[in-house]
């Protein structure tokens, strides 16, 4: 063969990033991407319409709830710490689950591998991907929580839990900046649903091995006789919601969260890429 | 001179204890279309995951166009088109949508080119007019149409299709096998696996047999054919007589029934010539024929498929 035929494909510039495009406009394009964040923007609406009809109630139920008669964005508040036990893990776990499970049960992965695209190029889109998934989900909630609570209740400057006030921007950052906490909450668990699904080509046994793990790392997390595991559970610091509103910001358990969420991604990253690229892609 | 298009030597693959392909040697020659014949279950398609890099192999190596699998894999297979083991697609993308993902999967594909190339994989395949429907509504034809167009998204140097015409009616797979005869008209080598001994002797200029997990035979479809053990057959009143004949033609025939006398015919030998020396001997011929020529015979003599049928 002639140097500018094979020279030709070869010379070509390399985008790595088409990839993570099309992986992203795939994912939101589907139908059960798009009902998930649906649903999901059914639960700040929700808890709106309900406090809105029956009142606060006497002070039980879940966080902050009692302040949504007095400040409407504190329904995103409520909406994200009643997400974040379930189901914003379990959205999530389903898009994990599926990342390369999916793929193989469909039969495209090998027509992703063969075009080519390198195996640990589609476990970073994937993982991307799922991150992505995450953002928007808990934006979603925070988003629509915002919206219904401004549209049924009284909007004003917030006192924070330290003693002071914060105006309407002031708040709504902090409440962007609770959707980036619970997105980082969630990354550790994004990686264990990855590796999940690099072990079978059945994306529904993965999906729920992933929701099982986020349940079981809950209820050890709720049992004091293992307080020594506590701090290493991917779920230990979800529910740390009340450290944003503090003034300043308590960042030790937003970093500590952090560090936490990126030992499980290193740990099971690892593992996804281990078992992943020397698979052999039977399916 | 230009290395083979496809290389495999030793190529083996365990399934546990079973040898799901066992010590494969294959040169696929550059511009030929090269048939890869067996039963269902020999070994095919283990055999071209391991190509594609899919699988990775027990023991042996390939090489496509000349370079190392899977060290180039990134390198080589922009270059290659490939139908594994049928079709698969997102059933939820319209089939443009489908192409559009797989397209923007190879790395070094153009996104300016990306439109029209994608236009015109889906008219050489004859599919431009459901271009837009979801592939959940594709018939498994249309489907199988969808994959040789994603294979056809660039100018390939070669293509590995496995089963190209499954599930197509004769109408389709007629047009595939004439875009495959234009394809390799331009230049592209093709391989291509099927189960079905016809498919590939229309259309393949070589062949090679597998049988378990190894390579039986191989070579040009002329050679395959020469390799056939033939036979012929003396339809006659006077058996004894014919007998005689043959054997002083060097043939060992034998008298299975009153009027019949049949003989492996070996290389060299006309059945024309015997006829002339049958008629010339005055035996009374009442038919002769040569047996076992056809690449069918051969193919189930190969294989073993198929009904066993030998008198």
């Amino acid at each position: 063969m002639s140097q500018a035929e094979t020279a030709g494909p070869t010379a070509a510039a390399v985008r790595p990033l088409a990839l993570l495009g099309s992986e992203l406009a795939t994912l939101f394009r589907r139908w059960r991407t798009i009902t998930m964040l649906s649903a999901l923007a059914a639960v700040p609406v929700l808890i709106g319409i309900a406090v809105r009809v029956a009142g606060a109630g006497s002070g039980r139920g879940p966080a902050f709830i009692g302040a949504i008669t007095d400040n409407g964005l504190f329904v995103a508040f409520t909406a994200i710490a009643v997400s974040i036990p379930v189901f914003l893990p379990m959205t999530l776990a389903v898009v994990a689950g599926d990342t390369i499970a999916g793929e193989a049960s469909l039969g495209t992965l090998r027509y992703l591998l063969v075009a080519p695209s390198g195996r640990l190029r589609i476990l970073l889109v994937k993982y991307a991907a799922c991150a992505a998934f995450a953002i928007a989900a808990t934006l979603t909630v925070a988003l629509f929580g915002c919206l219904i609570g401004a549209i049924l209740f009284h909007i004003g400057p917030v006192t924070l839990l330290s003693g002071s006030q914060v105006g309407f921007w002031g708040f709504s950052g902090r409440i962007l900046l609770l959707a980036l906490y619970e997105t980082v909450s969630l990354l550790g668990l994004a990686a264990i649903g990855l590796f999940a699904s690099t072990l079978t080509s059945v994306p529904v046994g993965a999906m729920a091995a992933t929701i099982v793990l986020a349940a079981v790392a809950q209820v050890v997390d709720a049992l004091p006789q293992l307080d020594w595991i506590h701090p290493w559970l991917f779920s230990h610091y979800w529910l740390g919601i009340a450290d944003v509103l503090r003034s300043p910001v308590e960042w030790g358990s937003f970093l500590s969260n952090l560090w936490l969420q990126l030992g499980y991604l290193a740990v099971f990253g690892a593992l996804a890429y281990g078992r992943f690229t020397t698979k052999d892609i039977a399916s | 001179m230009s290395a083979a298009a496809i290389r495999a030597t030793g190529l083996t693959k365990l399934f546990g204890a079973q040898r799901a392909v066992d010590g494969l040697d294959l040169a696929v020659p550059r511009g030929s279309i090269y048939g890869f014949l067996g039963p269902n279950g020999s070994g095919k398609t283990t055999t071209i995951r391991m190509m594609l890099n899919l699988i990775s192999p027990s023991s042996g190596t390939v090489e496509l166009l000349g370079e190392p699998m899977p060290r180039a894999a990134q390198r080589v297979l922009p270059r290659v088109g490939a139908l594994v083991e049928g079709p698969a697609f997102y059933p939820f993308l319209s089939g443009r949508d489908n192409l559009v993902r797989f397209d923007a999967a190879d790395t070094r594909s153009a996104p300016a080119t990306r439109r029209a190339r994608i236009d015109t994989a889906l008219e050489r395949v004859g599919l431009a007019h459901a271009a837009t429907k979801k592939v959940h509504a594709y018939s498994l034809g249309m489907k199988q149409r969808l994959g040789l167009a994603n294979a056809l998204l660039r100018p390939r140097e070669l293509l590995i299709l496995d089963e190209p015409s499954n599930g197509l009616d004769p109408q389709g797979t007629r047009e595939v096998r004439s875009l495959i005869r234009a394809l390799a008209a331009d230049g592209t080598t093709v391989f291509v696996s099927s189960h079905l001994l016809g498919e590939i002797e229309q259309l393949c200029t070589h062949a090679a047999v597998m049988r378990a997990g190894t390579l039986v035979a191989s070579g040009t479809l002329d050679e395959l054919r020469s390799q056939a053990v033939r036979e012929v057959t003396v339809t006659t009143a006077d058996p004894d007589a014919a007998a005689a004949v043959l054997r002083g033609r060097g043939l060992s025939p034998s008298i299975p029934a009153a009027d019949r006398v049949e003989a492996a015919l070996p290389d060299g030998v006309a059945v024309e010539d015997l006829t002339a020396a049958l008629v010339a001997a005055g035996v009374r011929v009442r038919g002769i024929a040569a047996t076992g020529e056809s690449l069918e015979d051969r193919f189930v003599a190969l294989t073993g498929e198929g009904f066993d049928v030998a008198g």
